[in-house]
């Protein structure tokens, strides 16, 4: 059976089979795995299980070990429901959920990585938002996470998904992308829709750096979350109006590729450049050291 | 690549080298170990111990050495954990020449008085790398059932060992070997694609001039 190394390439099999991209995802993973369809379909859903868990275990007491993250959740869920947000039920709850998963990530709760632990927000809480606001099902939920598996694959064999090589654009920037895609699946996309709307989230966040004050995943890393959710919906509804990206998905991942190793070294999760080496980054860090004492 | 590798692990955060992958350090050398661990010294190097403490590094760690997975809910509370078990922990900073970033040197001490030391690098995405055990350089995952023998280095040593990987029909990935010097103390350490039946390991053990037999089982998924 032929396999997928490039968005093209998982277009080219979908056509050929006249298949969703979520099934050729999940054909292609049992074929490699020797699970069976119906396993791997299982094993999303226990990974979109342990993302619900996540989201409902939020706990608005709880503070990172540095003390510097925690509590914002709860603030923008509080905001949210005195009916003065500014955003769509949906993207406020959206926003809201990426801000509890980040905080609970940096909190040592249990998350999914998604692709990685820094971006774990963005994906559930696009899908989980979507779930709770637009009423679709668990199945289509798991479809959508196929979704943003196989774009995230796809994304990891030619760029990559490490903030260390690849700065923050791989890791937010891939979130973002996966769950643009996601999106535009489950507001009804076809497969090139839901591709396009990946490469919009991924330009749009293209060159992005990695900068965590103290080498930890709390600042800037749990609020880009948030930013990954906003950027997953302006792809998804470019996507979703007709619109079209005058640079392929796959040259858009390559660009990421070169943009990565373009990066210098300080801003790839070396903390020695960006936001991580300003005065307000050794206020926090002075903090954290006399707390640690 | 496994969709699996992307969307997942489940884990505890707060990062998947500095978290999942300190769990997976631990959770290795526990296994190697072969029993409870009773005290162990636990030296961090570089970026572990540059931001280890704020990524729960050391808590990581010990949830390891007490058996826990990367997504256990007690890693948080793992000192305290070891605590009440009796276990003795201390914590310091691993003077290496030249280790990976992200690298711990763990010290331990079983419930029967066994050692081991060893030297655990975390490679990202919460995949490791063992690079040393007992001063002597190895480089092997713990995701595949892995042998590691210690021997004196006498020659017949690595034929005992393959034949009796091929009469147990258990086929090798990797090999390598490694010596302190000539004639001196030796090292194979061999990753296979099967499990190592038990009276294969317990057969190798009584073979002269064999001096240690460690066995890790595959990694267990989830």
């Amino acid at each position: 059976m032929a396999e997928y190394h490039s968005i093209r390439e998982l277009l080219e099999i979908c056509e050929c089979g006249n298949q969703k991209i979520w099934e050729a995802v999940m054909e292609q993973e049992a074929a490699e795995s020797g699970l069976t369809e119906e396993q791997v379909f299982q094993k999303m859903e226990r990974m979109y299980e342990a993302m619900r868990l996540a989201d409902e275990n939020y706990d608005a007491e709880l503070r990172s070990g540095s003390g510097a993250a925690g509590g914002d959740g709860e603030k923008m869920r509080a905001y949210n429901a005195s009916g003065k947000n500014l955003c769509s039920p949906y993207t406020s709850l959206a926003m809201e959920k990426a801000l509890k998963m980040a905080e609970s990530n940096a909190c040592m709760k249990r998350i999914v990585a998604a692709p990685t632990a820094g971006s774990c927000g963005v994906i559930p809480a696009v899908v989980l938002s979507y779930e709770d606001c637009e009423h679709a099902s668990k199945e289509e939920i798991v479809q959508a996470l196929l979704v943003t598996a196989g774009i995230g694959k796809v994304i990891a064999e030619n760029a990559s998904i490490a903030g260390a090589s690849g700065g923050c654009q791989a890791e937010i920037g891939s979130a973002s992308a996966m769950a643009a895609g996601a999106l535009a699946y489950l507001q009804g996309g076809d497969n090139e829709q839901i591709v396009q709307a990946a490469t919009f989230s991924l330009k749009n966040m293209l060159g992005l750096a990695c900068d965590p004050v103290g080498g930890l995943v709390e600042v800037p890393c749990i609020k880009r979350n948030v930013a990954g959710v906003m950027n997953a919906v302006a792809g998804a509804q470019l996507a979703m109006a007709g619109i079209r990206s005058a640079i392929t998905p796959d040259d858009t991942i390559d660009s990421m590729r070169r943009i990565g190793n373009d990066l210098p070294v300080c801003l790839k999760e070396t903390s020695t450049g960006g936001l991580a080496v300003t005065e307000s980054a050794k206020r926090i860090l002075e903090k954290i050291s006399k707390k640690n004492l | 690549m496994n969709i699996f590798e992307i969307i997942g692990p489940v884990m505890v955060g707060p990062s998947s080298s500095h978290t999942a992958g300190a769990v997976r350090i631990g959770f290795v050398a526990r296994n190697l170990l072969g029993e409870e661990v009773k005290e162990a010294e636990i030296l961090l190097y570089g970026s572990f111990l540059a931001t280890g403490r704020g990524h729960g590094t050391d808590r990581a760690l010990v949830g390891g050495l007490m058996g826990m997975k990367p997504d256990d809910y007690r890693i948080p509370n793992s000192i305290e954990i070891a605590k009440e078990r009796g276990i003795k922990l201390r914590f310091g900073e691993a003077i290496l020449k030249e280790g990976h970033p992200n690298s711990a040197l763990l010290r331990l001490k079983g419930e029967s008085g066994k050692k081991l030391e060893i030297i655990g690098e975390s490679l990202g995405g919460g995949r490791i790398n063992i690079a040393q055990i007992d001063g002597i350089e190895t480089n092997f995952s713990g995701e595949n059932p892995t042998l590691i023998v210690h021997n004196l280095d006498q020659p017949g040593h690595v034929s005992e060992v393959t034949a009796m990987l091929a009469h147990k029909s258990v086929n090798i990935a990797t090999m390598q070997l490694y010596r302190s010097g000539k004639g001196g103390r030796a090292v194979m350490v061999v990753e296979c694609d099967q499990e190592i039946p038990e009276e294969g390991i317990r057969w190798l053990e009584r073979v002269e001039g064999i001096l240690k037999v460690t066995y890790l089982k595959k990694a267990e998924d989830e």
